[in-house]
């Protein structure tokens, strides 16, 4: 028995015929925040699906809190997991505050409404994530970096103690990308959820992931505490080009090293 | 005007239509205009033995066909997919036709249209997915191309048929309802049918974010989308088993019904059942009406509405998704 709200057991994962991790042990405790990492097109987005159950492991186990994934009906892990997916299309007009409110899908009885609670938590989503002004503006009519935050209000409403987030930051201005971590990181910590986020952005990790989650693209991974494992060495290993650490006094950043 | 007085409204105004297009269908025919409590002896048996049976079948297959147009265009995540261009009614008739041909009449004909609506769902899906990733052009493309093939398979068969019932069967492959009676009896079963499909609805609703997003959202995606291809052909078949292949009705109702009640399935199903089944009522007694004593197959009708409809839809998809 642990604490976990989601760990692997010797987890093998494959996408066609490129490994993304063997045997990986990991355990996401409440109120951790995962970074995973690794150059483009190393499966992070895979990783994401198989801890989801949307994607078969080449071997090993899934478990979410004491019950392996795959024991679990699909209605009873989306009351308990839920994944920011990288790409949301939306095919016929509703409004927002509708589409948020399919969140509580996984929650409702065939038969039940939405009820007060479910739209005042649905309204306080949207709000969240800095559209509470477009909630009778309709999903078609969104900029990129709009709809990508009304999928994040969408699972912000499901409100699973297990968020996957795949590129959560994608098609949104810093100051937008700096709120909705802000929000995730909020939840994480007052509600004590598990977040695991796959990222581009290195400095992003540093910032906001209290453990990070290494893909090295050969079934090589590495994981840790995001303070220990981020350094110029693992980076440059990592992303196969030098890395360099910038320190002004006030603030640590990663870059890639100038050429001499 | 609030959201709640707003859909009151609309309710009121879609439960009225169905017993108004009724009205209409037994007070209009080639005789001209009259008010069927007006009437007594030969009219009166018209109106209840003709008029009515015929505007009940309509109003259940009009019902059945937008049923069916909402769900295949959840399934394919388009405002565009409907059973009759996607060649779902051309199976239906092709598999009908033939079981009448050959002698099949041990085999009910509804039965029959659901195999021949059901295989061809199968094969638009299996050929239009292949390895690649979905594309409306692409599934439409496919469902064209098959229509076309049952059309061909269709004219073979009634060019080697007897001449005697050429004409009839014409009719009916274009979608008539002229030997289409119905008794109110089927009401129903139809309705019953509609009432288990509305606890699905909230399901539709997530379904129409993909196979994907709607496992994530706790549907056990794989059962649900075979659940709505078997009831999407079901509901099909049946449909063409009474009036042959009616076309765009899928196409036109659920459009409108989105336009005024909204995306939301819980709304969207009962609206499009009922709006579907008024509108083919209307449809029937101006096909039957306008031309006389000539009497129009209502596809033509249906067609004439549709085509520009759906010209319009694609134009305004493929600017959408470019």
């Amino acid at each position: 028995m642990s604490s976990a709200l989601l760990s692997t057991r010797s987890l093998s994962v494959q996408i066609g015929t490129c490994r993304v991790v063997e045997s990986l042990d990991l355990e996401v405790e409440a109120g951790q925040f995962w970074g995973i990492l690794g150059p483009n097109g190393v499966g992070k987005t895979t990783l994401l699906k198989t801890l989801a159950g949307v994607h078969p492991p080449a071997g090993g186990s899934v478990r979410l809190g004491n019950q392996p994934l795959a024991s679990l009906s699909r209605r009873a892990i989306a009351r308990r997991l839920g994944m920011l997916m990288q790409n949301t299309q939306y095919a016929f007009d509703a409004r927002c505050e509708q589409t948020a409110l399919v969140g509580r899908h996984p929650h409702l009885k065939p038969w039940s409404r939405e009820s007060r609670t479910d739209r005042a938590l649905a309204r306080q989503a949207l709000s969240d994530v800095g559209l509470g002004e477009l909630s009778e503006r309709s999903c078609m009519d969104l900029s990129g970096g709009e709809s990508r935050r009304l999928a994040l209000a969408t699972l912000l409403v499901q409100d699973p103690a297990v968020l996957l987030l795949d590129e959560p930051t994608n098609h949104l201005d810093p100051a937008n990308q700096v709120g909705i971590l802000d929000v995730l990181v909020g939840k994480v910590r007052d509600r004590q959820k598990a977040a695991v986020m796959a990222l581009h952005e290195v400095n992003l990790a540093t910032c906001y992931c209290s453990h990070a989650l290494m893909l090295f693209g050969d079934g090589r991974w590495e994981a840790g505490p995001t303070q220990e494992l981020l350094n110029e060495d693992n980076l440059s290993r990592l992303y196969r080009c030098p890395m360099r650490l910038v320190d002004d006094g006030r603030q640590r950043v990663f870059a890639v090293a100038a050429s001499p | 005007m609030s959201d709640t007085r707003r859909f009151g409204l609309i309710w009121i105004g879609l439960l009225v239509a169905v017993p108004g297009s009724l009205l209409l269908a037994a007070s209009w025919g080639s005789s001209g205009w009259i008010w069927p409590w007006t009437q007594d002896g030969s009219m009166s048996r018209i109106i209840a033995e003709l008029r009515m049976p015929r505007a009940i079948a309509a109003l259940i297959v009009g019902s059945l066909l937008a049923t069916a147009g909402c769900l295949m265009q959840v399934l394919l995540r388009n405002p565009l997919a409907d059973p009759y261009v996607l060649g779902l009614s051309g199976g239906a008739a092709a598999f009908a036709l033939a079981g009448m041909m050959f002698g099949l009449v041990w085999l009910p004909m509804p039965l029959l249209a659901f195999v021949g609506a059901f295989l061809t769902m199968i094969l638009v899906f299996v050929l239009a997915h292949g390895r690649g990733p979905w594309s409306t052009t692409r599934v439409l493309l496919t469902g064209v191309v098959i229509a076309s093939g049952w059309g061909a398979l269709i004219s073979l068969m009634l060019a080697t048929g007897p001449d005697a019932s050429l004409r009839s069967m014409l009719y009916w492959l274009m979608g008539d309802l002229s030997y289409a009676s119905l008794s109110p009896w089927w009401l129903v079963p139809v309705t019953l049918g509609h009432g288990l499909l509305w606890l699905r609805a909230r399901s539709l609703n997530v379904l129409s974010g993909g196979v994907l997003q709607a496992a994530l959202l706790g549907e056990s995606s794989r059962a649900r989308f075979w659940e709505i291809y078997l009831v999407a052909s079901l509901l099909t078949g049946l449909a063409v088993s009474v009036a042959g292949a009616i076309g765009f009705v899928g196409l036109v109702v659920p459009h409108l019904m989105r336009l005024v009640v909204g995306a939301d399935h819980r709304r969207l199903l009962p609206a499009a059942a009922l709006f579907g089944g008024a509108f083919l009522v209307v449809a029937d007694t101006i096909a039957r009406t306008v031309l006389s004593p000539r009497q129009l197959p209502v596809g033509v009708l249906t067609a004439l509405i549709g085509v520009p409809l759906f010209v319009l839809l694609l134009n305004r998809a493929v600017r959408i998704r470019g």
